[in-house]
């Protein structure tokens, strides 16, 4: 048992790292190959500008680990970022007084669909691969109906600039988005939520075998809830983030959730739970980022661009996936 | 082997794009629609939607019939703000003409050809409808649904056409080379040859959009502008930013941007604003946003326009091929009209949410502002 044990710890540490490290590198290797085609990206301002335009993806990666460790999905994402950025300039309407307020509504209004996917998975027994698909039909649904096809309203200047507003001559750093400000201290909360709390290991034991987290006294219902919950409140972080940055759309979050899936699992977190770190959710989001960019930049035609990007995905998933099974 | 097989579906791919593109580069079409740009519209002033540009008029006598009438709509759907708009023109003609109408039938097809063809077919089995309007998701596929309505009743066709000539009338603005003309020869009058212009566009496979960007890709490579870019952004604000700030940190010079669409013109203009840049040479859409902002930061721009008065025109059509009154057809061309520097402040409306179209016609129908979305 003793020589078991020793056998198995080692291999065990060895992957989180050698998981880690891949997504870092696939990002490091990305970034590299758009500094030699751009080197201005080298440019401070504009790698703080990259992570301004890639931290709503960076933190919906960081809300959907939490559910993929606990061993399921959330879809909804996407569907509850259009809802946020639609609710809130519909709710706002160009008042700057409101944006606070405004803003806890729509905390509640996402803590509402984290609760309904998380009652709906750990009580009435439905994969959560269809709850969270429902939900998102639902808030879809519920949002465009609201906003009757256009959006009404305007954001106003206080509410943008937490996604758009860049603070120039800061130390160090030169520029300095809000978005990155907010952007760390979401990933340290996420980080310390899973990595430094026994509610993190609690999380993982309930994705790595539900049955055995019971009998071992883990509150498997109420974990598998508060996931979908920082899942959902991610989102709407990531809501207001998006809506800073560009306005209102009423195609604000379509696709964003499996982006979110795939940013997870470029970083090494399992489908279906287990296993999983936040930096490598936050290394698969860059990376996942920088791939776009990279294909925009290159200006290949649409049709080729969406293929190279699903033969790069297979391929990083793929060898993620590999490089795993093959350590253990 | 499988390396072969990535390479030959990957240029299969890049092929085939280049192939369906040429569908939509028609030079007769480009010639005619051109030719109707400048066309003096015939009909009352000030109306454009009861206004025709040539073309000769249908007799209707034989539909002649006794009122009020029931007028049935199968629309192809309700899927984004052009249509949200258009829908309503529709319902404020209808209230405005209540005392001739009994009832306004309205069957939403949800985008989908199948849905809409058995809309059709339940329109005529319900035996209620005196005449047929419709707006068809494809043309193709719903011509044979069309042909069958034909038989039985006076049928109406706007926005896309069908492949047949049965419906009483066909009503469309001059269309998308009309489009792209309009708003590719104002950049190139407004930019030197050499300059470089970047187009952004929604979807790439749509006809009515893949034909502005034809039309307007011919007058740049008329005039000398470099198109350095042709992207397209899923009309979603955030892509289109992304976008262009990536082509800004291209160190390229962006001297114009052509849209195919204006939904995200506001979002592209303030990648240049965060970048530090000047405004460039735009043409966006008559989106009340867009409008603003180019009246506020005094913009060199044009909306050219797809004008949503075109949904007033087939209940118009209705009524008078009811009272056997002659109509234009078989093709009823309605005039397509640009917002310039000259006209903007007329059609700017503060109480009109962002993405209000401001060639809707509908200001003096019952209930605007209201029901569009105004305050």
């Amino acid at each position: 048992m003793t020589v078991l044990l020793n056998a198995v710890r080692p291999t065990r540490r060895r992957t989180a790292w050698l998981s880690v490290n891949l997504a870092l590198v696939i990002f490091v290797v990305l970034y590299g190959v758009i500094a030699i085609l751009q080197p201005n990206y080298l440019d401070a301002a504009l790698f703080m500008n990259f992570l301004r335009r890639a931290a709503p993806l960076i933190i919906l990666a960081c809300g959907q680990l939490f559910v993929i460790l606990s061993g399921g999905f959330d879809l909804s994402m996407g569907a509850v970022v259009t809802l946020v950025v639609l609710a809130a300039s519909m709710l706002i309407g160009g008042d700057p007084d409101m944006t606070w307020t405004v803003i806890a509504i729509l905390y509640a209004m996402g803590l509402a669909v984290g609760l309904a996917n998380g009652l709906i998975v750990s009580f009435l027994k439905v994969p959560s691969i269809i709850a969270t698909l429902g939900t998102m039909l639902l808030v879809n649904g519920l949002a465009l109906a609201w906003s009757g096809g256009a959006p009404r309203g305007d954001l106003p200047d206080n509410f943008r600039n937490l996604g758009r507003l860049v603070l120039k001559d800061v130390p160090l750093v030169g520029s300095l988005p809000i978005a990155v400000v907010i952007l760390v201290v979401v990933t340290l909360l996420a980080w310390w939520g899973l990595h430094a709390t026994a509610y993190g290991k609690r999380l993982l034991a309930v994705g790595d075998n539900p049955r055995a987290a019971e009998l071992a006294g883990v509150p498997v219902k109420p974990t598998r809830i508060s996931a979908f919950v920082v899942s959902a409140l991610s989102a709407v972080t990531a809501g207001i983030l998006i809506g800073g940055f560009s306005g209102v759309s009423v195609n604000a979050g379509r696709g964003l959730e499996l982006q979110a899936i795939a940013a997870c699992v470029i970083g090494g977190a399992q489908l279906l739970g287990g296993r999983g770190t936040i930096v490598g959710a936050l290394f698969g989001a860059l990376s996942l980022f920088a791939l776009f960019t990279l294909l925009n930049l290159l200006g290949l035609p649409q049709a080729l661009r969406d293929s190279l990007q699903g033969l790069i995905l297979i391929a990083a998933v793929g060898v993620t996936v590999l490089r795993y099974r093959r350590s253990t | 082997m499988q390396l072969r097989t990535i390479l030959a579906a990957t240029l299969a791919v890049a092929f085939s794009t280049t192939a369906y593109a040429q569908e939509f580069n028609d030079p007769a079409e480009f010639k005619k629609q051109r030719e109707l740009l400048s066309t003096k519209a015939e009909g009352p002033e000030g109306k454009p939607w009861e206004q025709h540009l040539g073309g000769g008029m249908v007799d209707t006598a034989k539909f002649k019939k006794d009122g009020p009438h029931t007028i049935c709509f199968s629309n192809a759907g309700v899927f984004n703000p052009w249509r949200v708009v258009g829908l309503n023109n529709m319902k404020g003609e209808a209230e405005l003409q209540k005392a001739r109408i009994k009832e306004l039938i309205v069957l939403d097809g949800e985008g989908k050809d199948d849905k809409q063809i058995s809309d059709i077919q339940s329109l005529l089995d319900g035996g209620k409808c005196d005449v047929l309007i419709v707006s068809p998701t494809t043309t193709a596929a719903l011509t044979p649904a069309v042909e069958a309505a034909c038989e039985k009743l006076p049928v109406i066709v706007f926005d896309r056409g069908v492949n047949t000539k049965c419906p009483v009338t066909y009503i469309h603005p001059v269309g998308g080379y009309g489009f792209g003309i309009t708003s590719a020869e104002f950049i190139a009058s407004k930019l030197p040859k050499g300059s470089n212009v970047l187009a952004l566009r929604i979807v790439p496979g749509v006809d009515v959009l893949e034909t502005r960007y034809s039309a307007a890709k011919s007058i740049f490579d008329e005039a000398g502008i470099n198109v350095i870019g042709s992207e397209f952004t899923g009309s979603d604000r955030a892509k289109t930013k992304s976008v262009v700030e990536d082509y800004i940190n291209r160190g390229e010079k962006i001297d114009a941007v052509w849209m195919d669409a204006g939904d995200t013109a506001t979002a592209a203009l303030e990648a240049f604003e965060d970048a530090g840049l000047p405004y460039p040479v735009i043409s966006g859409e008559d989106q009340q946003d867009f409008l603003r902002k180019w009246q506020k930061d005094n913009l060199v721009a044009i909306a050219p326009s797809y004008p949503t008065y075109q949904w007033r025109t087939p209940i118009i059509a209705a009524l008078d091929i009811l009272d056997g009154k002659q109509v234009p057809g078989p093709e009823w061309n309605l005039p397509q009209p640009a917002i310039t520097q000259e006209t903007l402040a007329s059609y700017i409306d503060e109480r009109m949410p962002p993405l209000h179209y401001s060639l809707c016609g509908c200001q003096d129908l019952p209930g605007y502002p209201e029901q569009w979305g105004g305050k």
